[in-house]
């Protein structure tokens, strides 16, 4: 309703006083999402009767649950009373060899995703440059930790070698994923100007799309490194090396309090590494 | 210096955003380009240097067929046409120096402009450029921190440090303060006439066109309707180019600053004002 319209030119001053004859009403609401209110309803029973059905077609052994309970309380009474003591040369040992995988993978895996990120970014790579990294990102992502360890422990053997493959491995599909995007995201105009002034292809991503995503990747690679952290101690259980490895043979034995001084110590590295990266982070920004 | 012929734009969406467009610059003349909002301009300025590919007609710049290059030839076109942008453009987390280094990019090494070590010459001659545009103590400061003012001028010193041919200017001060923009209007007559350099600027403010161009051409919906001196903007030719408005006190307006032979910077007043 274009009620000052005349010959399709908007006139602001001249019928302003046309406007005082109009009543405009003073309700208003969002249009829904969904226009049709049967459908609307329609789908949200549908939602309520799916989650019934479902809840309802999982089997619960009472018994079992009863006895793991008991089982639990114990895990959770090692924690009351974790035991750094008995086990600590075990657990250095693995502590050292998880940080060491870590750190490494992490290094080395940030090193490959850096030309990965920079081909899987559609506005700077060609398209079979694109394809390619693109299919090296979706086959990271797809493949699960675990599923990669088991994979490279069967390849390699058991230890940390396996462990760091892993970790190299992850790292690209979640590193190489999140630069591309942000350098799809990138100041166009930065970029433009530089190629203005006659740059060639790696000036132009020296000056004016690195400085543009350096701080972000700087994050990232330390966001990754705790994370790998985190990985490290489920991909030993698997036999991938590290602290993950210690602590499956501690759950093994029934040694909850033991358990419990690898799983306050894997907290506590984490909270390390997330107050450091924080630290960092707001420094190179 | 630059001839355009029939040069025509056409975009992926079916825009027609210049339809064969012919113009010729002489060396040393700044020429004006007005023209209301998606008449084209960017997109003229744009093909000059081919950011934007033209869809036909042909660029010449002095004896080289700028449409005809292929990549190293087009870089080195593009190392005689230094642009000024609307919003600067600058590289935000880079130094004032770096932004005025890479106008140097297309003279140096990869290698060298990775290690940011570029030539004593050029080092020289960016401190120059940065004195001239009155920013010598912010040589080191990371280009967000400056203000537009301060930024433009970076951007001017930026395509000066090229040591091009021709200057393509993007509305340089729409993003500006009245004072301002006429000082980095002057700026920019003062630094075409320092050393010949010829230059296209695209601008919205017919005052200021009028007041700092020698030469005004007008362009509608991708067609030059006007060409000629700035007084020549009349109500009607205004019309032409716009469409209708009351143009009162618009076209009549007096030209005082063209007359001014350009002197020397008025560094104090450049830098008082920032
Ligand atoms: N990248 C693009 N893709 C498609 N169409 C475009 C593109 N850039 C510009 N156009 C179209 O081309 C026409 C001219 O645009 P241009 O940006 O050159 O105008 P302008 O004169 O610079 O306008 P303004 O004064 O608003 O900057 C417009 O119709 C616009 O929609
Ligand atoms: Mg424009």
């Amino acid at each position: 309703m274009r009620v000052g319209d005349v010959n399709g030119e908007p006139s602001i001053v001249e019928d302003a006083s046309r406007f005082a004859a109009v009543i405009y009403p003073s309700h208003w609401r969002r249009p829904p999402l969904i226009a049709d209110v049967r459908l609307r309803w329609a789908i949200s029973l549908g939602v309520v009767l799916y989650l019934v059905v479902g809840i309802g077609a999982v089997e619960v052994n009472w018994g079992r649950l009863s006895e793991g309970w008991e089982r639990g309380l114990r895990f959770l009474g090692g924690f009351a009373q974790p035991d750094f003591v008995s086990r600590w040369d075990d657990i250095r040992e693995g502590l050292l060899e998880s940080l060491t995988m870590t750190l490494t993978a992490t290094v080395v895996g940030v090193m490959i995703s850096i030309p990965v990120g920079i081909g899987a970014a559609r506005n700077i790579a060609t398209s079979p440059v694109y394809l390619a990294c693109r299919a090296l990102i979706a086959l990271s992502r797809s493949l699960q930790e675990i599923i990669v360890a088991i994979l490279f422990v069967a390849m390699v053997g058991f230890g940390p070698l396996a462990g760091f493959l892993t970790l190299a491995f992850a790292t690209i599909g979640f590193l190489a994923k999140l630069l591309a995007e942000d350098i799809e995201d990138i100041d166009a105009a930065q970029v433009e100007a530089i190629r203005a002034t006659g740059a060639g292809w790696w000036q132009v991503l020296d000056y004016g799309i690195r400085s543009q995503v350096t701080p972000r990747l700087i994050g990232l690679s330390l966001y990754r490194l705790d994370i790998n952290f985190r990985e490290s101690a489920v991909i030993g259980i698997v036999g991938a090396g590290g602290v993950g490895a210690t602590l499956n043979t501690a759950l093994d034995r029934y040694e909850y309090d033991s358990a419990a001084a690898i799983l306050i110590l894997i907290i506590a590295i984490v909270l390390v590494t997330e107050y450091v990266s924080g630290w960092v982070r707001a420094r190179v920004q | 210096m630059l001839r355009l012929e029939s040069l025509t734009k056409r975009y992926r969406t079916g825009d027609l955003a210049l339809s064969a467009v012919s113009l010729e610059i002489p060396a040393g003349q700044v020429v004006g380009l007005i023209g209301p909002s998606g008449a084209g301009k960017s997109t003229l300025i744009r093909c000059v240097n081919r950011l934007v590919e033209p869809t036909s007609g042909r660029i010449w710049l002095g004896d080289l067929e700028v449409t005809r290059l292929g990549r190293g030839g087009l870089r080195r076109a593009r190392r005689r046409m230094g642009m000024i942008f609307q919003e600067y453009a600058l590289v935000e987390r880079l130094t004032v120096m770096e932004n005025l280094l890479s106008g140097r990019l297309g003279y140096v090494s990869f290698w060298r402009s990775l290690a940011r070590r570029f030539p004593p010459d050029d080092i020289r001659n960016a401190f120059r450029l940065l004195d001239r545009v009155g920013l010598m103590e912010h040589a080191d400061k990371r280009a967000d921190a400056l203000s537009g003012g301060q930024r433009q001028r970076v951007g001017i010193a930026r395509a000066l440090a090229q040591d091009p041919d021709i200057l393509l200017v993007d509305e340089p001060t729409a993003s500006l303060d009245p004072k301002t923009s006429r000082q980095i209007m002057r700026l920019l007559r003062e630094v075409c006439a320092e050393q010949g350099l010829a230059a296209i600027v695209n601008i919205h403010d017919v005052v200021l066109a009028q007041q700092f161009m020698i030469r005004i051409v007008g362009l509608r919906a991708g067609v030059v309707v006007y060409d000629g001196p700035p007084d020549g903007l009349t109500p009607e030719v205004l019309t032409e180019i716009y469409g209708e408005e009351d143009w009162t006190g618009t076209g009549e307006q007096t030209d005082v600053d063209r007359s001014a032979p350009p002197g020397l910077p008025d560094t104090d007043e450049l830098v008082g004002a920032l």
